[in-house]
């Protein structure tokens, strides 16, 4: 066994033990952290696979912001997770039946698995040499020209994801002081200040 | 010699577990949303696998792709479960039955 095949089955063991701790931990901080290193294991993944753009871009996109979203979600509400926790031992028999039963398609899916004749001709855009090309370029040559109107589009949908997050995170409190600008532009320095003459032994 | 079939197992266990996921914690709106996230990932995981071992570069453009989605819609869920958690004090998903906010 090469040292390629160990690193492959040290990152599938660690991605799919990371994976169920995500899903079976008590505390949601620590399915977090799970979660993280699931995302860290699939992108060593990728590079073994000769994608390395993917794979900086699973952990700038996946680890830098989601899993960090995710965090910062989990430790600003405050929830009962104890009692969110307290049912999983019931559902834990039809989890089991759903995931095996899926488990079992996909197997036999694998298990006569083929690829059509002529399929390889009919690729869209052959990887070129690494001697020429490397893979970030080569990627930002095919997504800047065939692909541009989708990548335009993934642009949009970030943008309205990002104003929706941001409207439906907002909320308008009641009773807190807030800068007026108009008001400020328009008050009359004349009337800001007022001179009492106080007389001693009276107040005002 | 690892060859495609090994990364097909993985992406699959990997999906496998998400949907245990979403079945094992039915109450806790997070966690599903975690296993969303896992599932998206053995996607990935399928396209630069094949992506790599046929010669096609198509396959990790789409990986992009995915990742653009998974990440606006980690960003808008997770900002409707605060919305709901402030409207309602919890995240328990059989509380969710109103569409008025």
């Amino acid at each position: 066994m090469g040292i390629a095949d160990f690193t492959f089955y040290a990152f599938a063991i660690v991605i799919v033990t990371a994976a169920l701790l995500v899903v079976t931990a008590r505390n949601p901080v620590h399915s977090v952290l799970w979660l993280i290193l699931c995302f860290l294991s699939a992108a060593g993944m990728f590079v073994l696979l000769g994608a390395e753009f993917m794979a900086m871009l699973l952990i700038i996109v996946y680890v830098g912001a989601v899993a960090v979203l995710f965090l910062f979600v989990v430790m600003m509400l405050d929830i009962d997770f104890a009692a969110l926790k307290g049912e999983m031992a019931r559902y834990f028999p039809i989890a089991s039946l759903v995931g095996l039963v899926l488990l079992m398609q996909l197997a036999l899916l694998y298990g006569s698995w083929a690829q059509a004749e002529g399929a390889l001709g009919l690729r869209q855009a052959v990887t070129p040499d690494l001697d020429e090309v490397h893979n970030t370029k080569a990627l930002g040559l095919i997504l800047y020209d065939q692909y541009f109107i989708l990548f335009q589009l993934s642009g949009l949908i970030l943008l309205v994801a990002m104003i929706g997050a941001i409207l439906l995170t907002l909320r308008k409190r009641e009773n807190v002081k807030r800068q007026d600008v108009v008001a400020q532009m328009h008050r009359d320095p004349a009337k800001a200040m007022e001179l009492k003459d106080v007389k001693p032994g009276q107040g005002l | 010699m690892v060859g495609l079939e090994h990364y097909l197992t993985v992406a699959a266990a990997l999906f496998v577990i998400g949907i245990f996921g979403i079945f094992l914690n039915r109450k806790n709106i997070i966690v599903i949303l975690m296993s969303i996230e896992l599932m998206l990932l053995s996607v990935n995981i399928n396209l630069v696998a094949f992506s790599s071992f046929l010669g096609d570069l198509v396959g990790q453009v789409f990986t992009m792709f995915v990742l653009t989605v998974a990440a606006a819609e980690a960003a808008i869920g997770l900002a409707i479960l605060v919305c709901f958690f402030r409207t309602r004090g919890t995240i328990d998903v059989e509380d969710v039955n109103v569409m008025r906010g």
